[in-house]
């Protein structure tokens, strides 16, 4: 391990150390187009990394291209700005390295889920210990609008001037079939939610995926509109799950889903069928299958749309795993000795000229 | 090959007593290649083989030849698997251009390999593995062990499968199959009898190798013995060879292949600086061998790691660089294509990272498992944008250790990405390595940052008199700093900037950077003994070999010839100009169509002229003795 920094905080909570919001603001003025909803997101981060108690030379944030990219260069910690697509791998190089660092990416649906999506399944499928934020705009911001892997069917952009044919990913659903551990959804502009959603995902160890719906104001302005915006029916349409509670949601709590005999998920009136018969949400089931019937409870977020923790549980993490191989190997075959490395196989000696018989 | 001394030899010492006087011959240099079919165990064959002479202390150097498809249909021509050895009682260079002893096993091991041999050379062919469906499998419509095809050749049928199953007979445990896959083992004894190579070792490797299945032990260990014995004992081998050990420097030596060599440079790298090693790849031909060799040596705390593709391997390596490890990342051609952008922002990051690219033949897929070294201007230029960076170029099998270790100095000093070219013949060949004193190995200092360095302010571009910027790892109180791919402040802040001037300024700075590792660069060695060669051949890479004992022997023959061979590819050298001006002509021989002469015609106005050859081999020396001479003429 590196020499002169053996800080050995893992980014868990509760470590006695006194921070604040204004720690984690670098001195780089956010430049994303006033209304964006990346400066919500920004600004819940910032204000909820104090609580970790992480300090800020053992956090890093790695970012791809995209608007979201520039979070970067905004939390005033360590960070890179990497290439199109290759966050993932870039910070799965750092976490696997070190271990004791808290790393975080931050990344976009054309970002994550397109030019770069080889990279965010392994990564979650290697539970990296990585805390990944997507924020889901369904289009592309930063190359002015075109439509997106994210975009629902039939999206009218500059590059799709007669719609768009391609079938949208569900990330969610996406990431549940990587068998990531960590699965949650939340909304740029519901500081509470994302914040507890946050905490939850600090807390777990390994990869933790984050699927963020932010409006992307300029190029997609109310894609997320039914779920997200209280006069168009955000709280009709919002089906917050609670690990343990039975899932149910409406204004009044009237709505509820239940597993049917083959399976699969179905909304219902609680009325007609009672409380009970309502499916109670397990996260931490580790059949990933019920979790992955969720996220398919609505492909679009154009209804009623499930969000919150999908997925919570535990699996083998992969840096602290290669670092115990690393540990058993010198155990077993004593630390490297690189005189002995170079004399291994078998050596012939050529005497002195004077000694030689 | 030229036969000196002959005489009557004693009874030798050992388990086996001769029934007969045979004559030994002395010879200096002796070239064989043991060829099969690919799951006939040749490869094995000769690296014991290999083993044995090494530990006889000659000189040697050996090529594999793998077949290209995995799992070639037994008996054709596509499934020919071979291996070259040339060993001698002086130094050696070149796996030999022209073999002196083909070993067949098979009607195709024949077809395929037949016309490298010298004429009137020495055949050993398995009698049993010419069956009429074999030998029609290989095309021949009648069999050439019998009807004069082989005329011209000294030719030795031996049925090595019938003897060696009879030698097996009686070991428990032992099918019939497996007896007969055991006759690789008769051909080893075969031919460590016929060059006087020790018994022991072979022996003790096969004890060892195969301790966990005694029967196959003992099989192999009884084929081995029936072919030694039937060398001394039939009256079909009249005479057999002894090679006398090369004079070398005084030291300890191992046989060390290039992919090996490579590996420990980077083990010693890590070593010397104290950095762990990071090393990120994706399975490619050849390449992989580097990542299979690293895995090994986790207790050095190397930490290998497969990534899912060539993109993710080279960030991979570039995000443990961030963390202050020495990240590394291997491939061949196909894979450095995609591994371009990254390097780009490794340029841009300026961070300590080794890329290994072990060249391969072709453009695509190409040829994967043969030899070229055409990726020097890819190297070079293959990054959008002004991206330049260093090259090291590795030029005999144990050099690969030097260069790997120079790549990372380079790297670690400058805080820049390197690229360290080798080839798929240095990869694959061997050759006998004095082992450097561990504790004369260059040592590197990261120098990572611990404090700020402008006033309380951390300045992460801010450089020093190399022109490097600070290494500030993660976990380092104070110096938390965020650096990207976008043009910067590239002197101090890092801050994103678009400013024309600072852009222009920027560009220079990085190519300044790069020239500075020249200053490293000792003054290049030019050899001339004449002081008034009419050409000089300007080599680079593993045609170093070829270009040496090609130069030889053109003096050999009268010819006024000096010798150059270049390591650094990128800054060259500060004196090459100077020198390549000296000379009336300039010829480079190169594995591509000429990307080294464009380079110097560019760089220096000089008419270099090339000696291409692209044919998935190395260079030979007589083909490029007969190309030096034609230029003089
Ligand atoms: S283009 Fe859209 S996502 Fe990008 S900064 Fe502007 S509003 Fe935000």
């Amino acid at each position: 391990m590196n020499e002169g920094n053996g800080q050995q905080s893992n980014g868990q909570p509760g470590a006695p150390i006194e921070l604040s919001k204004k720690d984690f603001i670098s001195d780089q003025e956010p430049r994303w187009c006033p209304g964006c909803g990346d400066y919500a997101i920004l600004s819940t981060v910032q204000g909820f990394l104090p609580e970790l108690g992480v300090p800020t030379h053992q956090m890093v944030w790695v970012a791809g291209i995209g608007c979201s990219g520039r979070f970067a260069y905004y939390v005033d910690t360590y960070g890179v700005h990497g290439i199109h697509g290759r966050a993932p791998a870039l910070a799965t190089g750092i976490a696997t390295a070190r271990p004791d660092l808290s790393v975080w990416v931050v990344t976009g649906d054309g970002d994550g889920l397109s030019i770069g999506g080889n990279h965010l399944i392994h990564a979650l499928r290697r539970n990296v210990d990585l805390k990944i934020l997507l924020f889901n705009n369904q289009i592309y911001g930063l190359t002015k609008g075109q439509y997106s892997p994210t975009s629902e069917e039939g999206k009218v952009t500059k590059s799709t001037p007669f719609g768009s044919l391609d079938h949208p990913f569900n990330p969610v659903a996406l990431a549940i079939g990587a068998e990531a551990a960590f699965v949650a959804r939340t909304i740029d502009n519901d500081r509470q939610h994302f914040t507890e959603v946050l905490r939850a995902a600090a807390s777990h160890t390994g990869a933790a995926f984050i699927e963020i719906y932010q409006n992307c104001n300029v190029f997609n302005d109310g894609a997320f509109a039914a779920v997200r915006d209280k006069q168009h029916g955000a709280q009709r349409n919002q089906i917050r799950l609670e690990h343990g509670k039975p899932i149910r949601f409406g204004e009044q709590g009237e709505k509820g889903v239940v597993q049917k005999p083959d399976g699969s998920l179905e909304v219902v009136d609680v009325e007609a069928v009672g409380e009970d018969a309502l499916l109670v949400h397990d996260a931490h089931r580790e059949n990933p299958a019920l979790a992955f019937s969720l996220a398919q409870l609505a492909h679009q977020p154009t209804g009623p749309t499930p969000i919150g923790i999908f997925r919570d549980v535990s699996r083998p993490v992969y840096g602290e795993a290669m670092d115990s191989q690393l540990e058993m190997a010198e155990q077993k075959m004593g630390r490297g000795d690189l005189a002995k490395l170079l004399l291994g196989g078998d050596t012939w000696t050529v005497e002195e000229p004077e000694n030689a018989s | 090959m030229d036969g000196k001394e002959v005489r009557e030899a004693g009874p030798r010492p050992g388990r086996f007593r001769p029934v007969a006087q045979k004559t030994i011959e002395e010879r200096e240099r002796v070239v064989i290649r043991f060829a099969g079919d690919s799951g006939d165990g040749m490869q094995l064959t000769g690296d014991r083989f290999t083993n044995a002479t090494a530990l006889i202390g000659n000189d040697l150097a050996t090529l594999p030849d793998f077949p290209a498809e995995i799992r070639a249909p037994a008996g054709t021509l596509h499934g020919v698997s071979a291996f070259q050895i040339h060993f001698a009682s002086d130094d050696i260079l070149t796996p030999g251009d022209q073999p002196n002893v083909l070993v067949a096993m098979n009607p195709a091991a024949l077809k395929v390999n037949l016309d490298d041999l010298e004429k009137g050379g020495i055949v050993i062919a398995n009698e049993d593995g010419f069956t009429d469906r074999n030998l029609e499998k290989a095309g021949y419509g009648s069999n050439p062990l019998t009807d004069g095809a082989l005329d011209e050749y000294q030719l030795y049928t031996v049925p090595m499968t019938t003897i060696t199953v009879r030698a097996l007979d009686g070991i428990a445990g032992i099918t019939k199959k497996e007896a007969e896959r055991s006759k690789n083992f008769f051909a080893l004894g075969l031919l460590s009898w016929m060059y006087g190579r020790p018994t022991d070792v072979t022996e003790r490797w096969i004890e060892r190798k195969f301790a966990k299945k005694e029967a196959i032990r003992d099989a192999n260990l009884a084929a081995f013995r029936a072919g030694y014995n039937f060398g001394e004992t039939t009256e079909i081998f009249a005479v057999h060879y002894e090679v006398k050990p090369a004079p070398a420097e005084p030291g300890t030596y191992r046989n060390i292949n290039g992919a090996t060599a490579t590996a420990y440079g980077l083990v010693a790298a890590s070593d010397r600086s104290g950095i762990p090693l990071f090393y990120a790849s994706y399975p490619i031909t050849p390449a992989s061998e580097l990542l299979h060799e690293l895995s090994k040596h986790k207790n050095f705390g190397v930490r290998t790691f497969q990534a899912e593709d060539e993109i993710a391997a080279a960030n991979m390596a570039l995000g443990a660089a961030f963390a202050g490890h020495l990240g590394v990342t291997g491939t061949s051609g196909p894979g450095l294509d995609l591994k371009a952008e990254t390097i780009g922002l490794a340029v841009m990051l300026e961070l300590p990272m080794v890329i290994v690219d072990v060249q391969r033949a072709g453009p695509s897929t190409g040829m994967p498992t043969k030899t070229e070294a055409a990726d020097l201007l890819l190297a070079m230029y293959g990054r959008h944008g002004e991206a330049p960076l260093p090259i090291v170029a590795a030029y005999t099998p144990s050099n690969c250790f030097d260069a790997a270790l120079e790549a990372a100095r380079i790297a670690v000093t400058y805080r820049t990405p390197v690229i360290l070219l080798t080839d798929t013949f240095l990869a694959n060949s061997s050759e006998p390595w004095r082992l450097p004193d561990v504790d004369s190995l260059p040592s590197m200092d990261p120098s990572f940052a611990e404090r700020p360095n402008m006033g309380t302010e951390f300045l992460p571009y801010l450089r020093d008199e190399n022109l490097a910027r600070p290494w500030a790892v993660p976990g380092t109180e104070g110096l938390e700093h965020r650096i990207g791919g976008l043009e910067k402040e590239a002197d101090s802040t890092g801050n994103i900037s678009y400013d024309p001037q600072n852009h222009q300024w920027a560009t220079d700075l990085r190519a300044a950077k790069v020239l500075k590792v020249a200053d490293d660069i000792p003054p290049l060695r030019v050899d001339d003994p004449s002081g008034e060669a009419e050409i000089l051949v300007l080599g680079w890479g593993s045609t170093y070999g070829a270009i040496r004992v090609a130069v030889d022997r053109a003096r050999d023959r009268g010819k006024k010839v000096a010798r150059l061979h270049l390591h650094h590819m990128n800054p060259l050298p500060k004196d090459l100009g100077d020198i390549l001006r000296r000379y009336p002509k300039v010829l480079v021989p190169e594995m591509n169509t000429g990307q080294l002469v464009k380079l110097v015609r560019a760089e220096y106005l000089v008419d270099a002229q090339v000696f291409s050859k692209v044919q998935g081999q190395p260079i030979f020396a007589e083909e490029l003795e007969e190309e030096i001479i034609r230029r003089l003429a």
